[in-house]
């Protein structure tokens, strides 16, 4: 790529608003997954993030995901954040191979950012859910050799004026989540404990007090899901969509939250 | 076989030059001000959705006058290496100044090599994230000629007036109001009662603001800015 010269193209080549075309056409060894190859299974262990959760509530959507990114059976990360913003009024969380995964997301920030500019005006929820899609479905030949990426999206919805959830799978496969979704190793255990406490008029507080405990689960039954480290004080990431905007609890929040909950049904009386 | 007439270097030249100037003569003139918290640009146009003002990057503007089409392109090219330099190196690499030659770069090129210089002005303008960093203003003719502007600078037909005008009542450290409400009088035939906001397109690069400093200026707010009382 020159990176000095403006990128120009004729008529029948240019790319449009989509920064992942202009990439197509002046730098394909940036995208993502460029020069990927060699055998089906990588010879070392990949690092993979694990459990992240979205749930919608009466006015928005609450994001989170655990700390942890494994290798193998060793601890590659204890403080990795899953949940990341992709515009002021969505957010992206992954689970899977974290390297790509970290890579799409950046990827994707660019491409919704780059539409707003060129068109002058944001892409519609929907649409930004569909270019997600695309770029997980350009992941699918590192899927195929091990490096999946299963994100969750969720953001306002300006125009319906609600919290919308989007699950996807490792072809592209985009589908609308009716009230909340949980992702990665442990996410079968988070989402029981969703189901079992979600309700249609659920608040925000409830709905993030939800979520940590959702996450307290999955980290009690999944080794890959890192639980609250109360000796080095890391808890969940979350993050809040509402009309306002991506909000992003503080580690004070959050941390002043779970010890609330811990003392709860969590410790499991002398039972266990 | 017949011999094309000879015609000097010179001669071409200032023919291109003379069609550029004609055709950005035809459009209306913009301002650039640098004020308390950045630059405030200012624009005769009475379009709500064909911007002559843009973002280009989290603290970068672009703005052009003349032909809309040629000036719509160039934003759009800077956009893309914009973004380009930022994702493959990082955020905080990405300058006014690159920019502002890259564009210097295509805008000579087109006017010493073809048929049709383009029919454009424009301006690179960016703020920094403290309030000791500069702000920065670059001014691009049609044939790539670039100037390092501080203060304010006018682009398009009428620039020569309306700089002599502003030479005398610019003062640094201007509110956002008072620099709306100058860039307005001065964009405004003389005698003639100052722009209102319908005709109006503004867009502040604010430093104040977080990552993304450029801010549209619109509606009530503008309304509000231009109401202002001035002292």
């Amino acid at each position: 790529m020159d990176d000095t010269a403006l990128p120009l193209f004729g008529s029948g080549f240019d790319p449009g608003p989509s920064f992942v075309d202009v990439l197509r056409r002046t730098a394909p060894h940036a995208l993502p997954g460029a020069g990927l190859s060699g055998p089906a299974t990588p010879p070392f262990d990949v690092t993979h993030g694990t459990t992240v959760v979205a749930i919608r509530f009466d006015g928005g959507v609450v994001m989170a995901g655990d700390r942890r990114a494994t290798a193998g059976y060793t601890i590659a990360n204890r403080r990795m954040d899953k949940v990341l913003p992709a515009d002021d009024y969505s957010a992206v969380s992954i689970a899977g191979a974290a390297g790509p995964a970290v890579e799409m997301v950046k990827l994707f920030q660019v491409q919704l950012e780059h539409y707003e500019k060129v068109e002058g005006e944001q892409l519609s929820l929907e649409g930004k859910a569909n270019q997600l899609g695309m770029l997980v479905r350009g992941n699918l030949p590192a899927a195929m050799q091990g490096f999946a990426v299963v994100p969750l999206f969720a953001g306002f919805d300006l125009r319906r004026h609600r919290g919308r959830v989007f699950s996807y799978d490792v072809t592209g496969g985009k589908y609308e989540e009716l009230d909340y979704q949980a992702n990665g190793s442990g996410g079968v255990h988070a989402r029981n404990w969703i189901k079992a406490g979600w309700t249609e008029t659920i608040t925000r507080e409830a709905a993030v007090d939800l979520a940590i405990r959702s996450l307290f689960a999955a980290a009690d039954e999944d080794v890959a899901t890192g639980g609250p480290d109360l000796v080095r004080r890391i808890f969940p990431t979350i993050a809040i969509i509402n009309e306002d905007g991506y909000i992003a609890l503080t580690e004070d929040e959050v941390a002043r939250r779970a010890e609330i909950l811990l003392d709860g049904r969590e410790r499991g009386g002398d039972a266990s | 076989m017949s011999q094309p007439f000879y015609v000097s270097p010179e001669q071409v030249m200032k023919d291109r030059a003379d069609y550029a100037r004609k055709g950005i003569a035809r459009g209306r003139s913009l301002v650039a001000l640098e004020y308390e918290d950045g630059i405030v640009l200012v624009a005769e146009n009475p379009s709500r959705t064909l911007f002559k003002v843009s973002e280009i990057y989290d603290r970068i503007a672009f703005a052009g006058v003349g032909k809309y089409n040629e000036f719509q392109m160039l934003k759009i090219a800077g956009v893309r290496l914009a973004d380009m330099k930022g994702y493959s190196y990082s955020r905080e690499d990405v300058t006014a100044n690159s920019l502002a030659n890259a564009y210097a770069q295509t805008l000579g090129q087109v006017f010493t090599h073809e048929m049709k210089p383009y029919e454009v002005e424009i301006l690179v303008a960016s703020v920094g994230t403290e309030d000791s960093d500069p702000n920065e203003l670059f001014h691009i003719l049609y044939d790539g000629t670039v100037f390092d502007e501080q203060g304010f600078t006018v682009l398009g037909g009428q620039s020569e007036a309306i700089t002599e005008v502003l030479k005398r009542d610019y003062a640094p450290g201007l509110t956002l109001s008072a620099a709306i409400r100058l860039g307005a009088r001065v964009l405004s035939p003389p005698d003639a009662a100052p722009l209102a906001s319908a005709q109006l397109e503004v867009a502040a690069l604010q430093r104040s603001r977080q990552r993304r400093a450029f801010h549209r200026i619109k509606g009530t707010e503008l309304e509000a800015l231009l109401a202002a009382e001035a002292g």
